[in-house]
């Protein structure tokens, strides 16, 4: 450590990169985040109020897809299936494409729990009303199930920024190869981390911090 | 078909790989992760704060970067890894910091009740915790930690990227070889599938049963 001399004055040149890196981070995790809560929300409906041949397919996808590392479905979708149809798509595409049902597969989870736990007399009142079943989920069960939901979707949402950083694995010029570009063009290592971690590290625990926030309004009391 | 069965070999050396880092990172993680949770759980402040730090730090930066720091960003201020071990350390530090967060949780989820009528029976601080505490905290710890190994596997695959051959890594050379992308991926994904899903499994049974 003692002989390492720090030029951050090199790095700072190209710090831009490194925000348009977060950025486009950001961008892939909400893209694929939005996608992924509609999956989530379409499939855990489906297993709980629909047809019963549905459910074996659904925890099939659940069960492939949690049990596969991330980075192995991100070059099946990029390299994979192009090369067997024809099909072309960037790699941006690819990443939110991946991303986006690798995100279902956990959010279902998340999201059939939040629906399970919407009480009974709630859905009762609902229809006793005379709202119809479609007014019943969109008025009643949705809303209270996002507030049951809300404190296991922050954890998931910040992993889910966290694994933007694999589509660098396919060129995505996101943070973590504006990081990795940064390095090989300065050779400045150390003071490429020293900024772009906490880049991270301040971007993680302020996704975390806003849902805490959300959660403290939103969420129900137990 | 013949291609595929002829790759095989490979596939499998790779898949030793992987399990070999997988193994190496959970027993040093549990070595590094079980002691430090008790002190989190336990410990006076002063004690506390460094590991709370460490944990919360490592959590919220991707396991890629850490990677990527060991690897080519240890070496500028002269700490030369090669790479399995720079792997091994990596996904190391990021596991201790899962792990010292279930232990912390499997404890503190124990009602206060436990300790309270332990202490009333007249039993020592030792006694306390290897009698009631440990036992309880144990089946708390199960099905999240056989959850985290299912992580480990999965995130071993990131190796590749340094360059180890892994499963991960054997897949995409044989592929280059081979020119045949998607049957091999597909395998691939068995492959790990075959590791992870019963774990998965059982940690669905763990949690049924003990929590």
């Amino acid at each position: 450590m003692a002989n390492y001399h720090f030029n951050f004055a090199i790095v700072w040149r190209y710090a831009g990169k490194l925000f348009e890196g977060l950025l486009l981070s950001l961008e892939l995790a909400a893209a694929s985040i939005a996608i992924g809560m509609a999956i989530g929300l379409v499939l855990a409906l489906i297993s709980l109020d629909g047809p019963k041949w549905a459910r074996p397919l659904i925890a099939a996808y659940v069960e492939f897809v949690r049990n596969v590392p991330l980075l192995l479905l991100v070059y099946l979708v990029f390299y994979g299936i192009p090369s067997a149809i024809d099909l072309q798509y960037d790699a941006i595409t690819s990443f939110v494409a991946t991303l986006s049902i690798y995100s279902g597969a956990y959010l279902v989870e998340v999201m059939r729990a939040g629906l399970e736990a919407v009480p009974r007399g709630l859905i009762e009142a609902g229809k006793s009303i005379g709202l119809t079943p479609m007014k019943v989920l969109w008025h009643v069960r949705l809303p209270t199930a996002m507030r049951i939901a809300l404190p296991s979707l922050s954890n998931t949402y910040v992993s889910l920024f966290k694994d933007t950083s694999i589509a660098s694995a396919i060129a995505v010029p996101e943070l973590a190869y504006g990081m990795r570009w940064i390095e090989t063009q300065t050779f400045r290592t150390v003071e490429v981390y020293l900024l772009a971690t906490p880049i991270y590290l301040i971007t993680s625990y302020a996704i975390l911090l806003l849902l805490r926030l959300a959660e403290r309004r939103y969420s129900v009391a137990r | 078909m013949a291609t595929l069965i002829h790759t095989l070999p490979f596939l499998v050396d790779g898949l030793l790989t992987t399990l070999l880092v997988s193994a190496c990172v959970i027993v040093l993680s549990l070595i590094i992760g079980l002691p430090l949770g008790c002190v989190l759980a336990f410990g006076p402040l002063w004690a506390r704060a460094p590991i709370r730090l460490y944990a919360d730090f490592v959590r919220g930066v991707p396991i890629l970067v850490l990677l990527y720091f060991v690897y080519y960003g240890l070496p500028a201020i002269k700490v030369n890894l090669p790479s399995l071990l720079s792997a091994i350390v990596a996904l190391t530090a990021f596991k201790s910091a899962q792990i010292i967060e279930i232990t912390r949780g499997s404890f503190q989820s124990i009602p206060s009740g436990q300790t309270e009528a332990a202490k009333a029976i007249g039993l020592s601080l030792f006694d306390r915790f290897i009698h009631v505490l440990a036992p309880q905290a144990v089946r708390r710890f199960l099905p999240p930690f056989v959850n985290s190994v299912v992580d480990t596997v999965k995130g071993s695959s990131l190796v590749s990227l340094l360059g180890i051959v892994d499963l991960m890594l054997s897949l995409q050379q044989v592929i280059g070889r081979t020119h045949v992308a998607l049957p091999l991926y597909l395998i691939g994904a068995l492959m790990y599938f075959a590791i992870n899903f019963p774990l998965s499994a059982l940690s669905r049974r763990l949690e049924k049963r003990f929590v």
